[in-house]
C-alpha cells in the first residue's frame, strides 16, 4: 500500500528536479550528515535511499511494507526488509542509527506517535514528511464539497486509502509538542514542489504547504 | 519395489569416499587434527572440495557456497557420481548470479559427507576399514571448523561471500556467528537459527526407516557388503515431501495414474505421485550413503545458533560488520518465513546490516534450488551491491 502511494506521488508530481529526483527526497538528503548511519522507514522501491546513498554516502537500510517494494530494493542491492512500521520498529535497539526517516508514511500508520517515538529512540534524530491535510484546496474540498478530498498526491477514495492518519502541519506540531521532541528544522512545499518563504508564519505554511518536512530530535 | 542394480558396490562406495574422483581433495594430518563439539578430535581428516573461476591477486573475491543435507561439491559441473549437471548451476557459473567469472568460488563437501570429505563411509585409518558408526558424530559447526580450516589452506583470510540454503544456509549462519570478521557478506537461503521439533521428528523417521533396515547391519553395511537400500529410500521419500508443497504435488501429479486408466485394487504404484516417490526413493540409494545420512541428519537436529549466547540469537550477531541477505519462499513449510524473519529480528536487534526478501512461489522448500528469477535477482542485486563496498571490480575480477 505505501508503495502504491510513493509510485503514484511519483507519477503524480511534476516537481522533479533536472536530474529526475523529487524535490521532497533532495530535501531530506539535505538534512542527512554525509557518511551517516540511515534508517528509512516505508522505503517503497528504494529511492530515497538510492538517493542518499549517490549523494551523501549513507549506511542505508529500509523497512518496506510490499513485498514488492522490498524485493525490487533488494534486486537493487540496498539493505532492505519486509516490514510494519508500526510493529517491527520495536525490534532495534535505541541509537542505532543517525538518522530514522518516515517519507509520506507517517499518515498511513496506525500509532503515529509510538512511531515517532521508536523514530527517535532507534535514531538519534529523525525526518518526517508528510502531505498536508490543511492545505487550502484540501480544506475546499471538505469545506464546500462536503466530501473527503481527492488530490494528485492523494488519489484514493476514502474507502481504499492507505492513508488513515492524515494530519495537518499545525496537527504536526502539536504532535512533536506533546511527544517531547524537538523540532530542528521545517520546510513546506507548495503544489509544485517548491519551498515555501522560510520566514512565513506557520499560518501560512499550513494553509499553503501542500507537504511537509521536518528534522526531529529528542528534546 | 523394484531392486535397483545400478548401486556402486561397498568397495566402490568406500573408494569415492577416500578417492573422490573430478575434484580437489585437501587432506590435514595429524598434526591439524579437526576438534569437533562431540569432544573428540578428527585426525586424520580430509575435505573434498570444487573451484571455479579465478581467485584475485587481493584474495578478496572467493566464495564459499555451502550444500545442502544431500549436496556435493559438484556446485556447477557434473557430478562423476551422479552423472548430472551441479546442483546449483542456475545460480552459480559464468555470468550466473554467484559469476565465477567474477568470483573465486569454492565448494566443500561437508564433513560426515560421503563424497570425499571424511566421513562414515571413509576409511578409519585405525582399523583399515570404513568407520561406519565409530566415526564421530558431528556438528554444523564442526563443518564449518574444517570449512575454515580449507579456506586458511588456500590463502584466504576473508571470505566475500558465504551463500548456501537449508543446511547451507545453516552453515552460512554458523560462518557469520563464528568467524565474523572473515565473512563479508552473507546469504542464508531457506533455513533457519534452529531445527524444530518438526524438523527433528521428521528427520528421526528417516533415521528409523534406514536403522530398521536388516540390511544396515549395526552400520556395518559396507564391511559386510550389503546396503539398506529400502530403509534409505523410504527415508528419502518421506523427506522428498517436506522438500515440496501441497500445491506443487498437485500441480505436478494431482490424482493422475501412473501409465494406467484405472486403479489396479492393489499395491503397485498406482498414482503418479507414488511412483516419482519411489523413483526418487531407488535413486538416492544409487548417490548417497546410509550412515552419512543419519550423521547429517543428526548434525541438522544439534543446530541451535541461540544456544551458546544464553537463548538469544541476536547476541550472536552482536557487533557483526556482515551484510546479510536473507531469503525464504512462501510455501516452504520445512522452514517457513517465519523461521528466516526471527533470523532478520535478531539481525536487527544486532543492527546489522540486513537485506531480506520473501518470494512467492508453489515450489516449497526445494524453491531454493529451482528456477526462480526473483531469487537470481535478488542474489545478483546483494552481491552486486557487495562487491562495490568490497572495491571489488565490475564484471570480471581477472
Amino acid at each position: 500500500m505505501l508503495s502504491r502511494l510513493k509510485r503514484d506521488l511519483t507519477m503524480a508530481e511534476a516537481a522533479r528536479t533536472p536530474g529526475g529526483s523529487r524535490v521532497d527526497l533532495l530535501l531530506i538528503a539535505d538534512m542527512v550528515a554525509p557518511g551517516a548511519r540511515v534508517l528509512d522507514v516505508g522505503c517503497g522501491d528504494g529511492e530515497l535511499l538510492r538517493l542518499l546513498g549517490e549523494r551523501r554516502g549513507v549506511d542505508g537500510r529500509g523497512i518496506e511494507l510490499s513485498r514488492e517494494g522490498v524485493n525490487e530494493c533488494v534486486a537493487k542491492g540496498l539493505a532492505v526488509i519486509q516490514g510494519d512500521a508500526d510493529t517491527d520498529l520495536a525490534d532495534y535497539p535505541a541509537d542505532a542509527f543517525d538518522y530514522v526517516i518516515l517519507s509520506q508514511t507517517l499518515q498511513a500508520t496506525r500509532h503515529p506517535r509510538i512511531v515517532l517515538e521508536h523514530m527517535l529512540r532507534i535514531g538519534r534524530r529523525a525526518i518526517v514528511s508528510f502531505p498536508n491535510f490543511g492545505h487550502w484546496r484540501i480544506r475546499l474540498q471538505v469545506a464546500l464539497g462536503g466530501h473527503m478530498p481527492q488530490t494528485d498526491n492523494l488519489p484514493y477514495a476514502w474507502w481504499d486509502s492507505p492513508n488513515i492518519h492524515f494530519c495537518t502541519i499545525k496537527d504536526f506540531r502539536q504532535l512533536c509538542l506533546v511527544a517531547g521532541v524537538e523540532m530542528d528544522k521545517a520546510v513546506a512545499l507548495n503544489a509544485w514542489g517548491s519551498p515555501l518563504r522560510l520566514n512565513a508564519p506557520w499560518w501560512f505554511w499550513n494553509l499553503f504547504g501542500e507537504q511537509g518536512v521536518f528534522l526531529l530530535s529528542r528534546r | 519395489m523394484a531392486e535397483v542394480d545400478t548401486v556402486p558396490s561397498a568397495s566402490a562406495r568406500n573408494r569415492e569416499a577416500d578417492e573422490p574422483r573430478d575434484c580437489l581433495v585437501a587432506r590435514f594430518g595429524a598434526d591439524k587434527p579437526l576438534k569437533l563439539d562431540a569432544g573428540v578430535s578428527l585426525a586424520p581428516f580430509q575435505i573434498a572440495y570444487k573451484t571455479y573461476g579465478t581467485l584475485n591477486a587481493d584474495r578478496s573475491n572467493a566464495v564459499l557456497v555451502c550444500h545442502a543435507l544431500t549436496g556435493d561439491q559438484h556446485v556447477a559441473s557434473v557430478s562423476p557420481v551422479t552423472r548430472k549437471s551441479g546442483w546449483w548451476e542456475t545460480m552459480v557459473g559464468p555470468g550466473r548470479p554467484i559469476d565465477t567469472e567474477r568470483f573465486f568460488v569454492i565448494c566443500p563437501n561437508v564433513i560426515g559427507g560421503c563424497l570425499g570429505s571424511s566421513g562414515p563411509a571413509s576409511t578409519n585409518p585405525d582399523t583399515g576399514k570404513p568407520w561406519g558408526l565409530d566415526f564421530p558424530v558431528i556438528t554444523i559447526r564442526d563443518m564449518v571448523r574444517a570449512q575454515a580450516m580449507l579456506v586458511d589452506s588456500l590463502g584466504i583470510e576473508t571470505l566475500f561471500a558465504v551463500a548456501g540454503g537449508s543446511m547451507g544456509g545453516m552453515q552460512v549462519l554458523q560462518w557469520a556467528v563464528s568467524y565474523p570478521k572473515r565473512v563479508f557478506s552473507a546469504l542464508p537461503i531457506a533455513c533457519s537459527t534452529r531445527h524444530s521439533a518438526q524438523n527433528i521428528a521428521f528427520h528421526e523417521v528417516g533415521r528409523q526407516a534406514v536403522m530398521a533396515d536388516p540390511e544396515w547391519r549395526q552400520g556395518r553395511y559396507l564391511i559386510e557388503d550389503t546396503l539398506p537400500r529400502r530403509g534409505l529410500a523410504v527415508a528419502r521419500m518421506g523427506a522428498h515431501i517436506t522438500y515440496l508443497s501441497d500445491a506443487a504435488l498437485h500441480r505436478k501429479f494431482g490424482r493422475k495414474f501412473q501409465d494406467r486408466e484405472n486403479p489396479t485394487f492393489s499395491f503397485d504404484a498406482d498414482f503418479e505421485v507414488e511412483s516419482y516417490l519411489r523413483h526418487q526413493g531407488s535413486s538416492f540409494v544409487e548417490r548417497f550413503d546410509a550412515n552419512s545420512y543419519l550423521y547429517l541428519t543428526r548434525a541438522m537436529d544439534y543446530f541451535d545458533l541461540a544456544a551458546d549466547f544464553s537463548g538469544t540469537i541476536a547476541n550472536a550477531f552482536k557487533g557483526s560488520e556482515t551484510r546479510f541477505c536473507v531469503v525464504s519462499f512462501t510455501s516452504d513449510w520445512l522452514f517457513p518465513t517465519s523461521d528466516s524473519r526471527a533470523i532478520v529480528h535478531a539481525l536487527n536487534a544486532a543492527a546489522a546490516r540486513v537485506s531480506f526478501a520473501e518470494i512467492v512461489t508453489d515450489k516449497g522448500h526445494d524453491a531454493f534450488l529451482l528456477d526462480e528469477p526473483e531469487l537470481f535477482a535478488i542474489v545478483r542485486g546483494f552481491l552486486d551491491g557487495a562487491a562495490k563496498a568490497r572495491g571489488l571490480a565490475p564484471g570480471a575480477a581477472r
